[in-house]
């Protein structure tokens, strides 16, 4: 500190000499030049925000006389600017200045005119009025012949721009666009790309010379062409997919060295360009292995020409295992990315390791095992004193969540979010969690009713106030809909309601108010679970919450509709009376109509019974919606003279016709945001006729808003989709194959590490940790290992919400079952079907019977000779089931395969994967149930939002069955009949 | 996309602010320096800035020099170290042209370190990252400023 003090001390004199030297022999240029310096240093010897308010008012009513003055010189003002700038930083209003910037931006000299241009971009935003007095100045200095202007023009139209006005400078630019000098061609193209963000319609037409800008014989407007190139690929790539071979070569140069060594920052060649370049060749790549091809080797080189020397190496180096997870996948470059984003997760550098957790995050649904590889490391990153880094762990956690480790995994969100303080992280860590426990899908890892109530305890304690009103409302709708088993969820409601009786025992603790209404609720609905004669007792807690000032209204209403449904219940209750006594005369106009409402109930208890059944949220009532029962009523006043009813809209009409003397209606906008309105500019400059010629288009484009259509779904709620287009066979075979290999030794290393783990003594907290990251990571990658059937399997079905799941999905549960069902009444071994066709479907019970293979039709006579090695593989359970839809490109995986040790050799269960399986995130095959002739197993598969669980039901004895029944009973989770 | 470049001192004092898709925004300004300045120096460079500037997908990429913070905002369109090293060449290239910066350069010469920036971002979108080129741009302005003629480039 002392020698930035010290530094400060022998600056200032040069500085004070410098702003005078800058002032030059003019006296009255270095009064005002010094007069920033004074307030500048005004402002740093005032103590208090009120003396600097004091001061900068002062000042603001000096300028503005100042400005306003007829004999200011520009170059005065152009002094007086600077200061505004300097109060408007500060946070003051100097909204008087603004229309002297744009006349200082019009009438100055070139000096002038950059602060006046510089003033205008600081002060105005996009749709400010006074822009358009700007127009004008910004046309005549493109036409300029100073590059200085041009410059300065270029700069304020990329800054800030009025929309409405760029038809009037378009040409302009465009010619620019081939000015001889590199420094208006970058900055022409950047501001045609500001264009093409505000109003894209606009500049459709140039779209071929931006293409002439990215061949550019200029690396800096190569450059300033990506940003566009960039844009308009992730808004639809397949317009551009023609240029991979460019962007390819372009990238192969940079990264060879090619460009000028003044491109080099620490000796690496262009970092930005090449970020830019795999960020573009990553969107193009999606999905589409023939372009994906095409950019291998330059991906290649990139991964292997990245030295490690500085921290831009590894900003390209992290693009580029992007760029390679978000491409076709080729397993070699997956290796290398793997290895890479080991470099990041364990490098010591903090920044590094943000970043390698990311990419942990953005990979870990295609290769789950990259995960376990680095579970110690993700483990210390819990416990992070960063709590960036710790979020960042806890995201990635969130997307690894499964049955087994649910319970460790919430627990450290709540850990963080107890710690938490701001808003942000608060809603969004709430909205993770209860996304993780029920409320967003259908199907929860829950383990037991106790730790789910009270972790959602948890959540409305802490998030109450902030979280998302959807979370409260589906939790009550969980409760209320219930799950498969109805005595289960009778004993869900039970715990919650005892929970809330506990909670709201505790004196002198202050719950959120959506906590309370969620409280109020679950006792009003679900109290008379508790067998109890009276609910005296709940009531007079909601009495003490009613009569509490912190409570709000709207959780009043809550409580007391609560109230109104206990009451029902009772007979007679006093605390409901003095509650009614205190609230018919409340304040509370809302708080009065439900104590009177309660009240007339009361002196009808038929009635209110029928009104408020108990347990029948769920269901709807019958209301006469038409009043009918009142018509009598009506027929008889209006046989004595009543008005008839008018509807609403009636009156208003009526009204209206007699009120007709002056139409507040605003007139249409002058200026619409159709880019066409933009040619009556006073400018007056007529556009090319290649503008018109779009009109058809102008339609679509008009909207500034973002464009979502053409764009890939990346992000679900559940994270990372990958490869959604994805639907044939071969091309999703390309990744689990290896992925299988990665797996097997990476199981093998984890039982060697265990056991040499047990030989060595470790410290008590290394093995605390260990067992952390086999709470964590269990089920991911090894659990073809461990039986699922026995523990997690129960556990993780006992919360499916029935009725909505196989509602909504019935549509292709039904038919993956009818598939399968077909296969049994057919005597031949193979059914085909559009949307799902099996991948393989193996009998290896018997060792005698015939295999059956469901696609032997669809493979040909070169795949079938295939089938021994298939035969052998199939051994290992899992890849039985991708590896006999190979084609030839396949064959080079196979060695690997067979390589693998046998994990399940026993196992005769005929394994079926729906071929969609492997494009999204999926469990693994569990066989559920079985006999000599039968099996049935499960898998469920995650997609986008909703969760489906694929039963495959398969023969095992080559018989012909005649059907097969499913039938679902609550005691255990499935069960097959013959 | 970069939507805003902060600069303020350890006291949350603003020494350079630049919005490039709104206005100056004060409660941003100061939210932001909340958040940047009770960050050690030894934790990571990355925020998250949340609700404050357009959602979740801006984050706050950092540096902090001496008696300065530079702060920008930046959208998922950017890298986050690219960014990084981008505010080292912002800083580089400010140490040029000052010779030697430090916080007073940048509060007495506003006006300059806004044009230098210029050079490197531009509405937003990195314009220029080679200092030498940078500096070449600026110094043909200072020219300008001398001679108050029209410089020798043009």
């Amino acid at each position: 500190m002392s020698d930035i003090v010290e530094k400060t001390l022998t600056a200032l004199p040069g500085l004070f000499l410098q702003n005078q030297s800058v002032g030059g022999p003019a006296g009255v240029k270095t009064s005002f030049s010094s007069r920033l310096g004074g307030l500048v240093r005004g402002i740093t010897a005032l103590t208090s925000k009120h003396e600097e308010e004091k001061l900068i008012q002062q000042e603001l009513s000096n300028l503005k006389a100042t400005v306003s003055a007829p004999t200011t010189t520009l170059r005065m003002m152009k002094e007086c600017m600077v200061r505004l700038i300097y109060c408007e930083m500060l946070g003051y209003d100097a909204s008087f200045g603004y229309i002297h910037a744009i006349k200082l931006a019009q009438q100055g000299n070139l000096l002038e005119k950059r602060v006046g241009y510089l003033a205008v971009s600081l002060f105005l935003h996009e749709n400010h009025e006074l822009l358009l007095l700007l127009v004008n100045t910004v046309v005549k200095d493109l036409q300029s012949t100073n590059l200085v202007e041009v410059c300065m023009a270029l700069t304020i139209v990329s800054q800030i721009f009025p929309r409405e006005m760029i038809p009037a400078v378009l040409p302009l630019i465009e010619d620019k666009l081939q000015h001889s000098k590199e420094i208006i061609r970058r900055k022409a193209v950047l501001a045609l790309y500001k264009f093409h963000l505000i109003a894209p319609n606009q500049v459709q037409h140039i779209h071929i010379k931006f293409r002439k800008a990215l061949c550019d014989r200029d690396v800096g407007v190569m450059a300033a062409s990506l940003h566009i190139y960039f844009r308009m690929i992730k808004e639809n790539s397949s317009g551009y997919k023609d240029l991979t071979g460019s962007f390819v070569t372009i990238l192969k140069q940079v990264v060879g060295g090619k460009l000028p060594v003044d491109f080099n920052y620490h000796s690496v060649p262009a970092p930005w360009i090449q970020i830019q370049l795999l960020r573009i060749l990553g969107l193009l790549g999606k999905d589409d292995q023939r372009t994906s091809e095409l950019m291998y080797d330059v991906l290649d080189e990139s991964l292997r020409r990245a030295e490690l020397n500085h921290n831009v190496t590894y900003a390209i180096l992290f693009e580029c295992v992007h760029t390679v997870y978000s491409i076709y996948p080729k397993s070699e470059l997956l290796e290398k990315a793997a290895k890479c984003i080991g470099k990041f997760v364990l490098s010591p550098k903090i920044n590094l390791k943000y970043l390698g957790l990311k990419a942990l995050t953005y990979v870990i649904q295609q290769d789950p095992t990259l995960a376990l590889q680095h579970q110690m490391t993700i483990i210390e990153c819990l416990d992070h004193p960063d709590p960036i880094i710790k979020r960042e762990t806890l995201e990635l956690l969130y997307r690894i969540t499964n049955a087994q480790n649910i319970t460790v995994i919430v627990q450290k969100m709540l850990e963080y979010l107890h710690q938490s303080k701001e808003e942000y992280i608060i809603v969004n860590l709430v909205g993770k969690i209860a996304d993780i426990l029920v409320l967003n899908t259908v199907d929860t890892y829950a383990p037991d009713n106790a730790w789910f109530i009270q972790t959602m305890n948890a959540v409305f304690s802490v998030g109450g106030d902030v979280m998302h009103p959807d979370i409260p409302n589906n939790f009550m709708r969980l409760l209320a809909e219930g799950f498969d088993d109805e005595t289960e969820d009778q004993q869900l409601r039970l715990y919650a309601v005892q929970s809330y009786l506990t909670l709201l025992d505790v004196e002198n603790v202050f719950y959120p108010q959506k906590f309370l209404q969620v409280m109020s609720w679950v006792l009003g609905e679900y109290y008379y679970l508790l067998d109890k004669d009276t609910p005296e007792e709940v009531l007079t807690k909601l009495y003490k919450l009613l009569m509490n000032d912190s409570v709000s209204s709207e959780t009043k209403a809550w409580l007391i509709a609560a109230v109104t449904k206990l009451t029902s219940q009772a007979h007679s209750s006093n605390i409901v009376e003095r509650l009614i006594q205190e609230f018919t005369i409340s304040l509370d106009t809302c708080m009065r109509q439900h104590a009177f409402e309660l009240k007339h109930l009361r002196e009808n208890v038929e009635l209110m019974k029928s009104l408020l059944p108990v347990d029948k949220s769920c269901e709807d009532m019958v209301v006469d919606a038409s009043l009918s029962f009142l018509d009598g009523f009506v027929a008889e006043e209006l046989s004595q003279g009543a008005a008839p009813y008018k509807p609403h809209h009636q009156r208003q009409e009526e009204k209206l016709s007699q009120e007709k003397v002056l139409n507040f209606e605003p007139y249409g906008l002058s200026f619409s945001s159709s880019g066409f309105t933009g040619r009556q500019s006073p400018a007056g400059i007529s556009l090319g006729s290649d503008i018109s010629g779009n009109s058809a288009e102008t339609g679509m484009k008009e909207t500034n808003s973002l464009k979502l259509e053409g764009i890939k779904k990346l992000w679900g709620k559940e994270g990372y989709l990958p490869k959604k287009e994805g639907k044939t066979g071969d091309e999703t075979e390309a990744l689990p194959v290896p992925q299988e290999s990665i797996i097997m030794e990476n199981v093998d290393q984890a039982v060697t590490k265990k056991d040499q783990c047990q030989v060595l003594t470790q410290s008590k907290e290394e093995k605390e940790k260990q067992l952390l990251a086999s709470s964590l990571f269990v089920g991911l990658g090894s659990e073809s290992t461990i039986n699922l059937l026995g523990k997690a399997d129960t556990v993780s079905h006992k919360f499916r919400r029935k009725p909505k799941v196989k509602e909504t999905k019935s549509g292709e549960t039904t038919s993956a079952h009818s598939m399968t069902c077909s296969y049994f009444s057919s005597s031949s071994n193979a059914t085909y079907e559009d949307d799902y066709y099996l991948d393989a479907l193996q009998d290896r019970g018997d060792k005698e019977l015939n295999k059956f293979s469901l696609n032997s039709e669809l493979l040909d006579s070169e795949s079938l000779t295939e089938l021994p090695s298939v035969e052998k593989l199939s051994n290992c359970k899992l890849s039985s089931s991708p590896s006999l839809f190979t084609d030839n490109n396949m064959e080079g995986f196979h060695p690997s395969q067979s390589t693998a040790p046998s994990v399940a050799p026993e196992t005769s269960l005929a394994s079926s994967l729906l071929e969609e399986t492997s494009e999204h995130m999926h469990s693994e095959l569990v066989e559920v149930c079985h006999n000599e002739t039968i099996s049935v197993s499960s898998y469920k598969i995650w997609k986008d939002d909703c969760l489906f669980i694929v039963w495959s039901v398969s023969n095992k004895s080559g018989l012909e069955l005649k059907s097969a029944n499913l039938e679902i009973a609550p005691a255990e989770n499935f069960k097959v009949r013959q | 996309m970069i939507q805003a470049i902060l600069v303020f001192n350890n006291h949350g004092k603003p020494r350079l602010v630049r919005f490039y898709q709104q206005e100056i925004q004060q409660q941003i300004v100061r939210e932001t320096f909340h958040l940047v300045l009770k960050r050690d120096d030894n934790i990571c460079n990355f925020l998250e800035g949340g609700s404050l500037i357009g959602g979740s997908d801006y984050k706050l990429i950092y540096r902090h020099y001496a008696t300065l913070y530079f702060v920008f905002c930046v959208d998922s369109s950017e890298s986050e170290l690219g960014i990084l090293d981008l505010i080292q060449v912002f800083v580089e290239t400010l140490d040029k042209c000052f010779e030697n910066v430090c916080e007073l350069d940048l509060i007495f010469h506003m006006d300059k370190v806004h044009y230098i920036l210029q050079e490197v971002v531009m509405g937003g979108m990195v314009l220029e990252t080679n200092m030498n080129e940078i500096v070449a741009q600026i110094e043909a302005q200072n020219r300008l400023e001398k001679s108050e003629v029209t410089p020798r480039w043009a």
